[in-house]
């Protein structure tokens, strides 16, 4: 099953690697992909985290975790990205501890789970590469049974 | 001038959804002066700094002796409680027991009461109220539920032998899923039976679990700050009311609803009382128990009137951690026998401004709220910026009243510890 899942994501990856070719000469260039998104992943932030979160990305002492320059936002973005679709439970950053959970938000659409985590990756200090739709189209077959 | 109107709507949301529109002639004048901490106050009150970087400094009590007790959240070098004593303006630390972070402490007939986020200890204190034995204190009660949410076990003890201690909700709402989007409540929100409410044990009696406590009173979400009201021999307590109205209804509430309410609540209780939460809160605009949208509410639809009513509301989210009834006599007397309430600061009011991070007073007429709250202490956050973005220097948590009327804050932020006196 995995093994097809696998194969699966490899088979749309290429396909869209493929699609991105063909259609290189017309697309816009990256950085104003990355900044399209950026906005788009603002406009999400605003209407499902900010509420946790806050507009500074800074969350809230000992409930809500901070988006700052934290080994989870810098780190692996499918761990990200599963955080974003199926929550999470209480946790431990820097040694502070965040009691509140996360809900699930496996509503959003992938393009909404890519420019949102586009948009945390790259503000409140963060620099760090985009997430892409597809990104979020692998982690979400392979998360969600 | 953008941030000013930011501020003057903070207030005007403060004011606007409270009862009377016309309290604002009331309200003291606060002043700042280079002498007030970098606090707000009435005029010819003053406020010093006794101690700073204390930790996360939670409820504290004053001796008759004016020696300080100060729990913490986190223990700091394997000490969750300090003690203190004033000289030359400062509070010095003294020493320090007790390797478990909490947030209850109070003094009772002899003894200092305490608790982790599970059990109640006591100390036996000698004739100056100073810990005879800080290694070994007894346990009164064990045991007790603690999910990391709404998880500190604040107390206070009657005048007949009892301990009333906060056991909190672990959840939000009682949904199926916590805070999660639409999840409707658990039917009958099972976890009432040991949580969700204040439970009473004997002072004395060692070792008690929940088979040995009472369930004093039920529905309530989370208790922080408490009082035991001397006037009528009555339990106050503060509730922290319930979050993310928008967030997990977003097709019954605003943004700005969800910001406003519900109100954070005063309640007076008798034992046996139901407050309703999670069936219920109070809408502050409409002045009522509002059906819970996880229990088939709609936002307007009013809660069974079995509930317990406030007895006073306070705009939402501003997390009402400390009450202190005023008995001493250096304030003025309007002062005696009301409340203080130490309001935390909100998180829960974004993408809106937050509010709070001061401490409220609440005039009392024989024993019940009577007449409208005013800010009594103001600006613990640092600027009216600061308050509006939730990045708050100071969070006033605990309160206490010292042998000759002194008013004494807690901060858990920098773990400041702040006394305010009068000077007629």
């Amino acid at each position: 099953m995995r093994t097809k899942i696998l194969l699966a994501g490899i088979q749309l990856l290429l396909a869209t690697a493929g699609f991105a070719q063909q259609k290189k000469p017309v697309t816009k260039s990256p950085v104003a992909g990355l900044k399209a998104s950026i906005t788009s992943g603002e406009a999400v932030y605003t209407q499902f985290c900010i509420s946790c979160h806050l507009p500074d990305g800074g969350g809230v002492e000992n409930l809500n975790p901070p988006l700052i320059k934290t080994a989870f936002i810098n780190g692996p973005k499918p761990r990200l990205i599963t955080t974003v679709l199926n929550g999470m439970g209480q946790v431990e950053i820097n040694g502070e501890r965040y009691n509140n959970v996360m809900p699930s938000f496996n509503y959003l659409t992938d393009k909404q789970v890519a420019d949102v985590l586009t948009y945390v990756r790259n503000s409140f200090g963060n620099k760090k590469p985009a997430v892409t739709t597809m990104d979020v189209k692998i982690t979400r077959a392979k998360v969600v049974k | 001038m953008k941030k000013v109107f930011v501020y003057a709507g903070v207030i005007a949301a403060i004011f606007c959804t409270t009862q009377a529109g016309a309290q604002t002639s009331v309200k003291p004048v606060l002043k700042i002066t280079d002498d007030n901490a970098g606090l707000k106050l009435p005029a010819k009150f003053k406020a010093t700094i006794l101690a700073e970087n204390m930790g996360k400094a939670r409820h504290i009590v004053v001796t008759p002796q004016g020696g300080i007790y100060v729990r913490l959240a986190k223990p700091v070098n394997g000490k969750g409680t300090i003690y203190l004593q004033e000289a030359n303006g400062k509070a010095v630390v003294k020493n320090g027991f007790g390797n478990y972070g909490g947030t209850g402490i109070y003094i009772k007939d002899g003894y200092l009461y305490s608790s982790s986020n599970e059990e109640v200890f006591r100390y036996k204190l000698d004739a100056k109220n100073e810990v005879i034995n800080p290694a070994a204190p007894e346990k009164i009660v064990t045991g007790l539920i603690n999910r990391w949410q709404h998880e500190t076990k604040s107390l206070v003890l009657d005048n007949e032998g009892n301990i009333y201690v906060n056991i909190g909700a672990w959840l939000n709402s009682c949904q199926e899923k916590d805070r999660q989007k639409g999840s409707m409540g658990r039917k009958g929100c099972p976890m009432l039976d040991s949580a969700g409410g204040i439970w009473m044990f004997k002072h004395d009696k060692l070792n008690q679990t929940y088979a040995d406590g009472v369930r004093y009173a039920t529905g309530l979400r989370n208790i922080v700050g408490l009082d035991w009201n001397q006037q009528n021999n009555q339990l106050f307590v503060m509730q922290h009311g319930r979050d993310q109205l928008h967030d997990i209804f977003p097709d019954l509430y605003t943004v700005q609803q969800s910001a406003l309410n519900p109100a954070e609540c005063m309640f007076a209780l008798k034992k046996g009382d139901d407050a309703g939460w999670p069936y219920l809160y109070y809408d502050l605009a409409q002045h009522k128990n509002i059906l819970a949208p996880e229990y088939g509410g709609d936002g307007k639809t009013a809660a069974d009137s079995k509930y317990l009513e406030p007895a006073a509301a306070y705009p939402a989210h501003m997390a009402p951690n400390g009450l202190l009834f005023y008995t001493g006599n250096q304030f003025p007397e309007k002062y005696k026998n009301g409340a203080f309430i130490a309001f935390h600061g909100s998180w829960n009011r974004s993408p809106e401004p937050q509010a709070g991070y001061f401490v409220v007073f609440q005039p009392f007429k024989d024993g019940k709220p009577a007449g409208e709250w005013e800010i009594f202490a103001d600006n613990f956050s640092g600027s009216p910026e600061k308050t509006a973005s939730g990045r708050a220097d100071h969070r006033p948590c605990g309160l206490a009243q010292g042998p000759d009327g002194s008013l004494y804050v807690t901060d858990d932020s920098k773990g400041f510890l702040y006394k305010i006196t009068y000077t007629p």
